[in-house]
């Protein structure tokens, strides 16, 4: 058991769990930048898969990396353009825009990349982003030599949920989109443009999602596979509720993930073979489960979240 | 006076009047919803330093109308045209409330435009900075909208959530909201409806002062009184077309009246009636939370009597209403209907006594917006015979009821058929009256029963609830209105921080008597009086 508490204590542990936590927090803040906005947008788990396979193939095609980022954020950012069409200009139901969005995205990808790879078995690779390894990071106590083995991409997420905080809460344009997935009639009276925010909050939150998914493909692994989602634009949904849809709470729901993953991982070598490897995989969504419970009971949902807006209706 | 005094007013009145050049012409405007006509080829003008009254009964078009002018709405035809700042009168574009805000257009909405999540102070100030800056709004806006505040008598709690407010304080910080921006022309939807007299009254002055600064203002209201206390002219708006357009100066009420309705209106007057037996006690009953909590009440109803609670809205009515309503218990003290206890226990049994319930939020708990007309009928007889047989809606059954109610009701709506979301405010009202007084109940419970509603569907109301009275129904008469109350009920208490003080016989009361104790000075009424 005290081998179980032990892991805590190893910065590898540390380094998992942060950059297990780092696409789970680009996805979380892109999610909840929509939903501040009052549009849901399930297509995430699509999203994901689409950064993961754009962002990969363009570095894989000689692209350079941070290249490979922008495009996988330009294709997220497609994507969010037409789930905001749908939702917004056409105020169809954002579950099943969502839903329609994260299949159309998850076929594509795996289409194009069959298309382009017709008779490969073993997945090309690319060079992935190295971890940073800056010195006086390194030698900073504590947290120090952990966050120097991240990418560079987990202080780019770091750097959105701290300029999103910021955002939301000091800015005109943070008021605006609080007010916007509270009560849109609030924001026209205000000669603002519902259609405006909304669009840029889902487009802008969609480009995150992506580049969470492309840090998959060019951060954590350094290739393109089927089924390497694997739930975590989900996650990312439940992780939204459970940061109050603030940007600083999904960091901390981020790591707290991260680490049951981490954990686990490292339990099922501790356990292995005793106990079967399936319950192990179980655990950080277990606990996901537990904590959203207890977050969610208080949750506080943007008021107009998922009502379509029609101007000039009642 | 004399005549040579006089006239120089006289002059510069009418001098000012030709001098007092158009901010706002609306021309032709036409508005149709479906089948609905909202407006057809209406006209309006308003002069600088005017204040205008728009009237019309419930679904007139008003709000509709207003809507266009600030962009809300596009019209199906006509323009708005707007002074800029040369005076020349320029057309808005169709549907952009921020060319409207742009020219100088302010209005306060009838339906609050308020994002709950932000405070007051953020409602106020949102869409006024570039949105790129590192603040809210600029370092003086702060001290600016406390000042406009305070001149105004529109004190708020500028920093709490807006969610977390009464309708009171909502309401001045839509006003506010207007004012900080400014405007030329100030549109007024209603904005009275839930303010008390006194904050009432401020309002006024305000709009009297903004008028004397050269301003439009058009003010809607159906309180008459109110009009005729702060408007020049007014404009009648009757199924969508302007029937009446003049000086208020020599138009009597009950005229105006007739011109909104089409027909003369009179207001029903009660009767002395002995009352019966008692229908509700309550004895030291202290009950729920926060604001809206009541302690140490006592209080007896009985059968064929009108009690009114007067009191500034968020004294306590609320708990009062739901502990009549089975929605609460009491914490302290007893609660009975006819001698029982258990039968305002939940709301379902509150029913089953024959406790009929005109809710003070109507499109919140007394109707349901998506379901028809004959359905929110029957809401609170699912299991009766007449609504359903093992376990199936009687369609047909149902239908006949509601055709009955449009009939006896004077419900304006298309059929049985209509999603009551699409009734207008005095419609709905009377579809939930027409629920509340089926089955003649033994207690009316009614909260702020003619709230929004207009000249006729108020006097109707009032009817319906002396009739009741007449029949022997107790009735709980909750209102703001102190000339409802004062004209209504046989005997009337006023609620302050949850404490009641009365009831008094209605005879010995008056407006101001009745505006001091809901301040909270008992001390307003001579001793002998409040023995009796
Ligand atoms: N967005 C809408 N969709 C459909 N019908 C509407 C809409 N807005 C208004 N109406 C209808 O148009 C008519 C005029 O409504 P409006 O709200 O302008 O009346 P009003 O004069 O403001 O009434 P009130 O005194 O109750 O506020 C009503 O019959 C109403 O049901
Ligand atoms: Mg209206």
């Amino acid at each position: 058991m005290s081998e179980a508490l032990e892991i805590l204590f190893q910065a590898s542990f540390w380094v998992a769990a942060i950059r297990i936590a780092t696409p789970l927090l680009l996805g979380t803040l892109g999610a909840l930048l929509g939903e501040r906005a009052g549009v849901l947008n399930l297509g995430i788990e699509g999203i994901f898969v689409a950064g993961a396979m754009t962002g990969w193939l363009a570095v894989y095609l000689g692209a350079s990396l941070w290249s490979g980022v922008a495009v996988a954020a330009a294709t997220g950012a497609v994507f969010g353009l037409l789930h905001a069409f749908l939702t917004v200009t056409l105020a169809l139901s954002q579950h099943v825009a969502g839903l329609g969005i994260t299949l159309l995205a998850t076929a594509g990808s795996h289409f194009a990349y069959r298309v382009a790879f017709p008779t490969l078995t073993q997945p090309p690779r690319i060079e992935p982003f190295a971890p940073v390894g800056w010195a006086w990071l390194e030698s900073t106590p504590l947290l120090g030599p952990v966050l120097a083995q991240q990418t560079p991409l987990t202080f780019l997420a770091i750097g959105a949920a701290l300029l999103l905080a910021f955002v939301l809460a000091r800015t005109p344009l943070g008021l605006a989109i609080r007010a916007v997935g509270d009560d849109p009639a609030a924001v026209e009276a205000q000669g603002l443009s519902v259609a405006a925010l909304r669009y840029g909050a889902v487009v802008v939150g969609s480009a995150l999602m992506a580049v969470g998914g492309a840090f998959l493909t060019m951060s954590a692994f350094n290739a393109f596979f089927f089924g390497m989602v694997c739930g975590r634009g989900w996650i990312c949904v439940a992780l939204t509720v459970f940061a109050s849809w603030r940007p600083l709470k999904a960091v901390a729901g981020a790591l707290l993930f991260g680490a049951f993953d981490a954990w686990q991982l490292r339990l099922q070598t501790l356990a292995g073979g005793v106990v079967p490897s399936q319950l192990f995989l179980m655990v950080p969504y277990l606990l996901s489960i537990a904590a959203l419970l207890l977050a969610a009971r208080r949750a506080d949902y943007p008021r107009a979240l998922m009502k379509p807006w029609r101007r000039g209706e009642r | 006076m004399t005549a040579e005094a006089e006239r120089p007013a006289a002059r510069q009145a009418a001098g000012g009047a030709r001098a007092r050049p158009p901010l706002l012409r609306l021309r032709g405007i036409s508005k149709r919803f479906g089948e609905v006509v909202a407006n057809e080829a209406v006209d309006l003008e308003l002069a600088a330093g005017e204040i205008l009254a728009l009237l019309g009964e419930n679904g007139a078009g008003k709000t509709t109308l207003t809507s266009i002018l600030f962009g809300h709405y596009a019209a199906d035809a006509g323009e708005v045209l707007v002074a800029d700042q040369e005076g020349r009168l320029v057309a808005l574009p169709p549907g952009r409330p921020e060319a409207a805000l742009e020219a100088g257009i302010g209005m306060v909405h009838q339906h609050f435009t308020l994002a709950h999540n932000l405070t007051g102070f953020e409602n106020i100030v949102l869409g006024t900075e570039a949105w790129w800056r590192p603040r809210p709004a600029p370092p003086g806006a702060r001290r600016r909208i406390e000042e406009l505040a305070r001149r105004m008598g529109l004190e708020v709690e500028l920093d709490r959530p807006v969610g977390q407010l009464g309708v009171g304080a909502r309401q001045r910080i839509e006003i506010l909201k207007a004012l900080y921006r400014e405007a030329r022309v100030l549109v007024l939807d209603e904005p009275t409806a839930v303010l008390t007299p006194q904050e009432a009254e401020g309002l006024f002055a305000t709009v009297r002062a903004l008028a004397a600064d050269g301003r439009g203002v058009i003010f809607i209201s159906h309180k008459l009184a109110e009009v005729e206390a702060v408007a020049e002219r007014v404009v009648v708006l009757r199924q969508g077309r302007k029937v009446a357009d003049r000086p208020l100066a020599g138009t009597s009420r009950s005229e105006l009246a007739r011109l909104m309705v089409g027909r003369e209106v009179r207001e029903p007057i009660r009767r002395p009636r002995p009352p019966g037996e008692v229908v509700l006690a309550l004895d030291g009953v202290g009950a729920g939370s926060g604001r809206d909590r009541i302690e140490d009440v006592t209080l007896e109803l009985r059968a064929g009597e009108i009690l009114g609670i007067a009191g500034v809205s968020g004294n306590g009515q609320a708990a009062l209403a739901a502990l009549v309503a089975g929605l609460l218990r009491p914490e302290r003290g007893r609660v009975e209907l006819l001698g029982s206890t258990a039968a305002l226990s939940s709301p379902a049994a509150a029913v089953r006594a024959g406790v009929g319930r005109i809710p003070e939020d109507r499109e919140r708990d007394g109707v349901v917006g998506e379901l028809d007309l004959a359905e929110n009928l029957a809401l609170e007889r699912l299991a009766a015979p007449e609504t359903s047989r093992l376990g199936f809606l009687r369609r047909k059954a149902m239908r006949a009821r509601a055709r009955r109610a449009i009939e006896a009701f004077g419900i304006r709506a298309p059929g049985p058929d209509v999603p009551v979301r699409l009734l207008s405010g005095g419609n709905m009202q009377k579809v939930v009256l027409a629920r509340a007084l089926d089955g003649a109940p033994r207690l009316l419970l009614a909260d702020q029963p003619t709230r929004g509603l207009d000249v006729a569907a108020t006097a109707f109301v009032h009817e319906r609830l002396l009739e009741a009275r007449e029949r022997g129904a107790a009735v709980l008469l909750i209102s703001e209105d102190l000339d409802e109350l004062l004209g209504l009920s046989d005997r009337i208490a006023v609620v302050h921080r949850g404490r009641l003080a009365g009831p008094f016989p209605s005879e010995r009361l008056d407006v101001p008597t009745i505006g001091l104790l809901m301040a909270g000075h008992e001390g307003g009424l001579p001793a002998a009086e409040v023995a009796a």
